[in-house]
Formats: C-alpha cells, sequence, structure tokens
C-alpha cells in the first residue's frame, strides 16, 4: 500500500496532572480536530456535574468509572490524532498510581517519549524517572516539555537551567536523542505555533517536531529474525510460513536456515493475498514459501544462514514486575518470547534498582512496579538477541502460571557468565595485577634434593574409556611404593569441588583444564609429580599446561584408543546416555578430540596391557632423569 | 531509506494480521463476531488476508435481534458466501422464546442489551477460547483503555481495573477452561483509518452507508428509520429523506444523518468535515456517561 502515503508515528507521553499533561494532550487532540463537538459536549457537561470551575480536559482520557468517581487515572488510554504529515497512535500513561508498570505497557511500542517537566518546580524525581524507563526501554526519542512557561514570565535561563539540569542527569543514562521544547500547554505557546512570547528560543513547536522527527530508528533492520506464528498448508502444493519479521529485511534467493533444527534452505516466494512482495522488512506480516521441504513449526525461528541469533538459556536480563504478587525464585514461570512459550526460573536477583535515585540495592523479591537485574534459566534454549540491538527478539514477558497473568516485562542483556569467564578475559593470568607472588623459601630445587626425584607433570590425554585413570591409579601405586611424591588430578575429582560450577561447552571445558593446570603447576612447584588425567580435547587447553612448567619437565602422554573400543569398555555408562543424547558436548560423539601432534609418549591402550603402558612411562621417567634410579619394581 | 517506512495503513494491516494469527495460533476455538458493521466488514477481509491461501479458519458469529436493516443481512449472507466463511446466526428471538431474555418495553425499547445474553450462550455452545471483534479504541473512552487480548471470565465479564499489561508485541493468550478472550485486532485504527483502507483495498460496503431515500423520524434529537420495531409516537412524524448511515447497528437504536455523499471519497470528504464523533449517532450509548463500560462489564461485545 503505497497511498495515501502517511507515516505512522507511536508516542507515549509520561506525568501526572499536575504537570498539565492533559491539558497538554487535550490541546494536541483539539487542535487537531481530535476531539468533536458531542464529546466537548461531554467534558462540559461532566465538569459542571463536579462542579468544576474549569473545563477538565482529564475526562478525556479518563474513560472508566472508577476513575472518574475517584479523580485518578487507573489504566493507560490510547488517543489518536493527525495532521496533514503524520499519524499519531499516543499511550497516555498515568503518573500517579502503577506509573512503572503503565509506562512500560504504553512506551514498550512507542518511538517517543514526552517527558513533561512543570518549569516552577524544574526536575522532580518523577522527571527522571520517566527518562530512566524510557532508557531502559531504548525508545529512540525523549522530548522532554518544559511546561507553564507562562507562570515563570516565559524566561529563558528558567528553561536553561532545568535543561542543564536533566542533561546532566541523562548522562547516567543511555537515551540517544533528547530534545527540550519550552510550552504552555494551556496558552498554546510553542504547542502549535511558535509563540511570541518566547523569542529567544529558535528551535520547533512542539507538533512541528513530532511532525519531522525520523521515525523507524527503533526498529532493527539489519539482522532478519522471522518468528514463525504458524504453518500453512492449503493443499498439496503450497507450504508456507505465516508471521511478522521482527527485524531485518528478506528477498526471494536469500539463503536461510530454520532454527532450531538448523535446515537451510532458501526462500522461494514472500507470498501476500496481493501476490508475491520482492522485499519484506521489519514489521511486514507475510508468508514465506522455501525452495526445500523444511519441517517448521510454531516458535522456530527463520534466519539468514550467515546472520544468527545467539541461542542460549541463561541469560542476564533486567526484569519489571507488574504482578500483584511478589518475585518468587523458587517458582517456575512462563516465558513467551516471540512466537515461544517455555519454562523459566528466575534464579538469581543481582540487585534492585531505585528507579528515583538509580541506585542499586540488594533485595531478595521485586514487588509491583520494581526493577531488577536477574538471572533467568530456561528449560529450552531461545534465539534471541541483546535488547540492546534489537527490541522485537531481546524482549519478553513472564506469566505466572497459576492465575496466567503477564506478571513481568523483561529485557535481554546478554548470556548469563561465571565469574571465572569475565575475569579470565582477555588475558587471564595477567588479570590480578596487583596480587605478587610470593616465592617460597624451600624452593622446589631444595624439596627435590630431599626427595631424591625430581617433580614432574605428566598430562594424561584421550577419549573417555581410554584408560587414563586405569593407568594413574596404577602408575600411583608403583611410584608411591618407590618412596616418590605423587599429586594426583582426576578429571572427575575436580568437578566435585573446584571445578563444581563449570559444565561441558567449549568454553566451560577450556576453564576446567586451566583450573587443573595452575594446580598442577603448584604441586610440581612442591617437588610432586603430578598425575594429570583429563580428557584435554582441546589442544591449546593442553598447550597452556604445558606452558605453566619449565621444558622437560611436563610430559603429554597421549592415550590413544579407538572410540568403538571406549564405547565398549564404557565404565562409567556415559557413551550410552551420550548416544542417546542424554549428554551433549560429549567428546568422541558430540564434541571433538584434537589429537597431540607432539606428545612425549604415545600409548595404545587397545594393544597394550595397563602394566605394560605404566612401565612405558616408568621408563621414560627414568630416561628423562625424573625418577633416577628404576627401584624394585612389583 | 525513505522505502524501508511502511505507511500507517500498511503497519495497521500488519499489526491487525499479526494479532488475528496469533489469537488463531495460542488460542483453540475461535470465531468472528459479525455486525454487519463496517468494522466486521474489514475485520473479516483482514481474516481472509491473515490466512491466505487457507480459508478462514473460524466461523463467523451474527447475533441477529431480529431488528436489522433487511439490507445488513444480505450483504452478510452474499459476503461469508464469497469469501468462503461459515456463517453462524444465533437469534435474540430464541433467547426471549426460552425466557433467557426479557424483551424491553416503552417508546425506545431496543433488542441492543439483549443481544449479550445471545452473544453470551453462543460463546459457551461453541466453546468459544475466543471471539474477535471489529471494536476501535477510538470509538469510546472505555473501549480506549481496553487491551488488544481482552480477558474475559467465566460470565463474559470485562473487569478493567485487572486487565494485563499487553507490552511489545506480545499477547498473552494463556486461560482457565471456561474463560475467554475478546480479541480486538482493530483496536488501533480510526474511524478514517477504516475508510480509508476499504478505498484502498476496494472492499465493497453495504448500500446503507451511502446517501439513499429513507424514510426518518425524528427522537430525541436523532434521526431514526421509520421500522415496524419502533412504533411512531404520537407526536411523530415520518418523511423521505436523502440520509446515510454512519454507523449500522440494530434498526432501533442507529441513527441516520442528512447526506449526499454516495462515494467513498466523498464519505472521506465529509468525516473530514465533521464535527461530531461516529457514535453522537448511537442511542444506545447515550443513556449514561459510561453505558459503554457498564455494558462491556456485563459482557457485551
Amino acid at each position: 500500500m503505497t497511498e495515501p502515503h502517511v507515516e505512522l508515528l507511536r508516542l507515549a507521553t509520561a506525568g501526572s496532572v499536575d504537570d498539565g499533561k492533559s491539558t497538554l494532550i487535550g490541546r494536541l487532540l483539539l487542535d487537531s480536530k481530535a476531539i468533536l463537538e458531542d464529546q466537548m459536549a461531554a467534558i462540559e457537561r461532566a465538569s459542571q456535574m463536579r462542579g468544576d470551575p474549569y473545563l477538565d480536559l482529564a475526562l478525556l482520557t479518563d474513560g472508566l468509572r472508577a476513575e472518574r468517581e475517584q479523580g485518578i487515572t487507573i489504566d493507560v488510554a490510547y488517543r489518536f490524532f493527525a495532521t496533514p504529515k503524520r499519524k499519531f497512535i499516543m499511550a497516555d500513561t498515568p503518573g500517579h498510581v502503577q506509573y512503572t508498570r503503565n509506562m512500560i505497557t504504553g512506551a514498550s511500542t512507542a518511538e517517543l517519549v514526552i517527558v513533561l517537566i512543570d518549569a516552577r518546580k524544574g526536575v522532580l524525581t518523577q522527571s527522571k524517572r520517566h527518562g530512566f524507563l524510557a532508557s531502559l526501554l531504548q525508545i529512540p526519542h525523549v522530548l522532554v516539555a518544559v511546561n507553564k512557561m507562562d507562570l515563570v514570565g516565559y524566561r529563558e535561563e528558567v528553561f536553561q537551567a532545568i535543561v542543564e539540569d536533566y542533561r546532566l542527569f541523562a548522562t547516567k543514562l543511555t537515551v540517544h536523542d533528547i530534545t527540550f521544547i519550552p510550552i504552555s500547554a494551556l496558552l498554546g505557546d510553542n504547542v502549535v505555533h511558535k509563540s511570541p512570547n518566547m523569542p529567544w528560543y529558535d528551535g520547533s513547536s512542539l507538533i512541528h517536531y513530532l511532525e519531522q522527527v525520523t521515525v523507524g530508528t527503533g526498529r532493527n533492520l539489519v539482522d532478519f529474525r522471522f518468528p514463525v506464528q504458524m504453518a500453512l498448508r492449503p493443499h498439496q502444493d503450497f507450504r508456507g510460513f505465516a508471521g511478522q519479521l521482527a527485524s531485518g529485511t528478506i528477498s526471494p534467493g536469500e539463503e536461510v536456515v530454520a532454527l532450531p533444527s538448523g535446515q537451510r534452505s532458501r526462500i522461494r516466494s514472500i507470498a501476500t493475498y496481493d501476490g508475491d512482495m520482492p522485499e519484506a522488512i521489519a514489521g511486514d506480516a507475510v508468508v514465506l514459501t522455501l525452495e526445500d521441504e523444511v519441517d517448521i513449526s510454531r516458535g522456530d525461528m527463520i534466519v539468514r544462514r550467515k546472520n544468527l541469533p545467539q541461542v542460549d538459556s541463561e541469560f542476564e536480563c533486567m526484569l519489571c514486575w507488574m504482578g500483584e504478587e511478589s518475585l518468587d525464585l523458587q517458582t517456575s514461570y512462563i516465558l513467551q518470547h516471540t512466537t515461544r512459550q517455555v519454562r523459566a526460573f528466575v534464579d538469581e536477583l543481582n540487585y534492585r534498582i531505585d528507579v528515583d535515585t538509580l541506585h542499586r540495592a540488594s533485595a531478595s523479591t521485586l514487588r509491583l512496579n520494581e526493577i531488577g537485574r536477574v538471572k533467568i534459566t530456561t528449560t529450552q534454549p531461545l534465539y534471541y538477541d541483546p535488547y540492546q540491538i534489537n527490541r522485537a527478539t531481546g524482549s519478553f514477558v513472564l506469566i505466572d502460571p497459576a492465575t496466567n497473568n503477564t506478571v513481568a516485562a523483561g529485557m535481554i542483556r546478554r548470556r548469563a557468565r561465571e565469574l571465572e569467564e569475565i575475569v579470565r578475559q582477555p588475558a587471564p593470568r595477567q588479570q590480578s595485577a596487583n596480587v605478587v607472588w610470593e616465592e617460597t623459601p624451600i624452593t622446589r630445587a631444595m624439596r627435590e634434593t630431599y626427595n631424591e626425584h625430581g617433580a614432574a607433570i605428566l598430562w594424561l590425554t584421550g577419549l573417555s574409556g581410554s584408560g587414563k585413570s586405569t593407568l594413574a591409579h596404577l602408575l600411583e601405586h608403583r611410584l608411591f611404593a618407590q618412596g616418590v611424591q605423587t599429586f594426583r588430578l582426576d578429571g572427575d575429582h575436580l568437578r566435585h569441588g573446584l571445578c563444581g560450577d563449570l559444565g561441558f561447552s567449549a568454553q566451560d571445558r577450556q576453564e576446567n583444564i586451566r583450573r587443573a593446570a595452575e594446580v598442577a603447576k603448584l604441586a610440581f612447584g612442591n617437588g610432586s609429580v603430578v598425575l594429570c588425567t583429563f580428557i584435554s580435547p582441546f589442544r591449546a587447553d593442553r598447550d597452556f599446561a604445558r606452558s605453566l612448567a619449565p621444558a622437560g619437565a611436563f610430559l603429554e602422554i597421549f592415550v590413544q584408543c579407538d572410540v568403538e573400543i571406549c564405547k565398549r569398555r564404557d565404565p562409567k555408562g556415559l557413551y550410552a546416555k551420550a548416544l542417546r543424547n542424554e549428554i551433549t558436548e560429549f567428546t568422541g560423539i558430540s564434541a571433538p578430540y584434537e589429537e597431540p601432534l607432539q606428545p612425549e609418549l604415545t600409548l595404545d591402550s587397545s594393544v597394550l596391557t595397563p602394566a605394560q603402558c605404566v612401565d612405558l612411562i616408568l621408563d621414560e621417567l627414568h630416561v628423562r632423569g625424573i625418577v633416577p634410579h628404576r627401584r624394585q619394581s612389583s | 531509506m525513505a522505502s524501508y517506512i511502511r505507511s500507517f495503513l500498511s503497519q495497521l494491516e500488519a499489526e491487525a494480521i499479526g494479532v488475528l494469527r496469533e489469537a488463531v495460533a495460542q488460542c483453540g476455538r475461535t470465531a468472528l463476531l459479525f455486525s454487519g458493521g463496517k468494522d466486521s466488514i474489514v475485520l473479516l477481509h483482514l481474516a481472509r488476508r491473515a490466512f491466505w491461501p487457507s480459508r478462514i479458519p473460524f466461523p463467523v458469529l451474527h447475533i441477529d435481534t431480529g431488528h436489522n436493516f433487511p439490507e445488513t443481512l444480505l450483504f452478510r449472507d452474499r459476503l461469508a458466501d464469497e469469501l468462503g466463511a461459515n456463517l453462524i446466526v444465533r437469534y435474540v428471538q430464541d433467547s426471549i422464546d426460552q425466557g433467557r431474555a426479557v424483551e424491553e418495553t416503552g417508546p425506545n425499547a431496543s433488542r441492543n442489551l439483549l443481544q449479550t445474553v445471545t452473544l453470551m450462550d453462543g460463546i459457551t455452545e461453541l466453546k468459544l477460547d475466543v471471539a474477535f471483534g471489529g471494536a476501535r479504541r477510538d470509538e469510546e473512552k472505555a473501549r480506549a483503555k481496553e487491551r488488544f487480548f481482552s480477558h474475559r471470565d467465566r460470565f463474559g465479564q470485562w473487569e478493567p481495573k485487572q486487565q494485563r499489561p499487553e507490552i511489545w508485541n506480545l499477547y498473552n493468550g494463556r486461560k482457565h477452561q471456561g474463560e475467554h478472550f475478546r480479541v480486538f485486532p482493530l483496536s488501533n485504527w480510526t474511524e478514517m483509518d477504516i475508510w480509508h483502507y476499504i478505498r484502498e483495498r476496494h472492499i465493497e460496503m453495504p448500500s446503507l452507508y451511502f446517501a439513499h431515500q429513507r424514510s426518518v423520524f425524528r427522537r430525541d434529537g436523532m434521526l431514526l428509520a421509520a421500522s415496524p420495531y419502533l412504533p411512531l409516537l404520537p407526536d411523530e412524524r415520518a418523511e423521505t429523506s436523502l440520509i446515510r448511515f454512519r454507523t449500522i447497528g440494530d434498526m432501533t437504536c442507529t441513527g441516520a444523518m442528512y447526506s449526499s455523499a454516495t462515494t467513498i471519497d466523498d464519505i472521506i470528504a465529509e468525516l473530514a468535515a465533521s464535527r461530531v464523533t461516529e457514535r453522537g449517532s448511537r442511542a444506545d450509548d447515550k443513556r449514561t456517561e459510561t453505558a459503554m463500560e457498564d455494558r462491556k462489564r456485563q459482557g457485551y461485545f
């Protein structure tokens, strides 16, 4: 549709009656002819009935019986007005009761927020609160309307002082565009026309600004994301996927992939009732057909093959609580994200943010209208982008399964990370700059002399079931019998304690090995022969361990064994589980193993007996002078 | 970048289609409440687009007060036929005959309120989880605060103070057994938008919307169509005038306006110059200041 090509701007107003918000809205509606005679007559009637000395324009927006009776505004109301250039959908969010819930509801789809400030009062707490919420929601434009200029004699210095105050405060926010306009909503100064009372002001009138501010900047037009609403199959020859582009653009012929299946295809057509489209953009409601038969259903996401979203089940989020009942860290909620609903737990509440002061405070729960930073875990991974770069795929709501009420709005910041992961980056071992290594007065050399053997790190690497632990067990007995001081580091043992917080992703494996290597280094320094048994599938991780020991003291021992034999041995039943998909990222099945390129020793455990292997290791230690005398072997 | 901004009509259309699909995908049994007016006609056309090339995946439910304009019923049947929609009609007369509703008496008697009984019975009978309606937020001040997915309890009642927040475009369609939703895909449309869209999409409208000669009479400042359902009072006199209807509902409460608008362009021009709202010609809204909210709380459309 191209005619009439009038643009649409969705905006929200924040503030209370005291700031003159209703007066401003009333004026915008009156001046754009959106209030008609019968509505005016109704307001006049109601005002007279209540004995108001003035025409209460709030009666226009306060539609509910309770609101009229109590003289308060309860809920967000939507107003519509138009100028020849634009149409406006305005969410009027009341400031007194439940301001956070209301403003988030009203502003979540807005591109612009009008924050009203009373010129006589200056920047109040609530003006800051509105700015903070606009920043949290990443509203592209904030318009600060400094109202009631008529009551301060239209003085420029009053306006400028407020501008400076607010700008100073806004440095704490991430608001990209703030505009200030001095107005008098009551008398109409700078609302529609430039006011002769403020010749010092050289900006636009409010309505002119609303007409020319750039629309569409809040959308992401780069990352194509298509959450599938439903599959349509009217007959054998047509299979299409209905949905609205959450972001980005797409054209026929482009290579796409369906998540979570990972199946690839190309866009065949962008079908609509009016015929195929050459291109679809963010917001369009279309039906996509693909070149290939791909199994896709509601909740799946179609994306460009070379522009993938993030996939995780643990997130750091900002959460705005909207439920009457407080957040319960023990309850599972339903998390609705794009077209999917999954179960979710709020695992951790990092802090609550005071929307008035922006201070962070520790908290044990979030109550109605409170905002906090949390960690959320979902039962199934989500395909998302951080809210900051994609409002549509970075936002979600939480639903209480008991009441079915929507209880929270969330904005994803990023994948949840462990502390170790953060302090390790970018240069992990140099991070603790102020920690000075204190050399122990008893050196390794002194201990080696006392022990009558050298220290070494024996690093046994290989698949699960290749025999690493069996060899280490036997070897340790033999060394112990020879009076050698040993130290045993085993993957499973470490994961029960020191590394109990790690999983089996590539990153967690890396961290697991880093910790093991550091501990091995300490034991090595203490004069021990350190026996390390870790699958340690990645070369880089083993090389890191090697780098911690002096040349010649680190022995990489590759315990080689065919994966089929490992599967048959399967001492812990892990292969069976991995083959049933009960374990993901299992080395040799669903995760890679990088064989050592130049190990000090390679032992083929499918050919050699454990005793033979241990003999070969002891020989190597002897040759290297680590265990000088091969004493009595049993 | 100008080409990456869609017109407001395209955006409203996409929003409505998205809501229609979302309700069908999330909830079980759906139906579209058809009144014969322009909004429900536009909604039906949008449903056709939303699921094309599939058929409209829900029936069209009309609550017939028995006091409809004959033109409305003819148009309804033809449109359902054209779009291949499954039309279900339930009659207020049946509710009256079964004693479930009691007819109003007096000169201004209307079956408008009684529709609620028949509607709720229909929703129960068809086990509906969702009833789509063509209501718009600009129509009325209570509607201005209503959600796209408007939750109704077992009695069909709307509780304005307990509305679920509706954030971004995430619509929560979860409910308990026996409850249902009224879903309003046209929430953000104005009367003017509807007419622009009708023009843009070449949607056929009932002849009642265009200027025609009709026998009308004046009562309480309203111009009503003469019909057997509204007996004239002693001092009332019907006369034939060139009129059209701005909204179409039950004959007993739909006011006409003098007009010579015979095309959609004429109507748009007339609207642009109008100084009264659309529902200014509806007797049902004039009963009290919060008439709409009160009816909605009872389960009205």
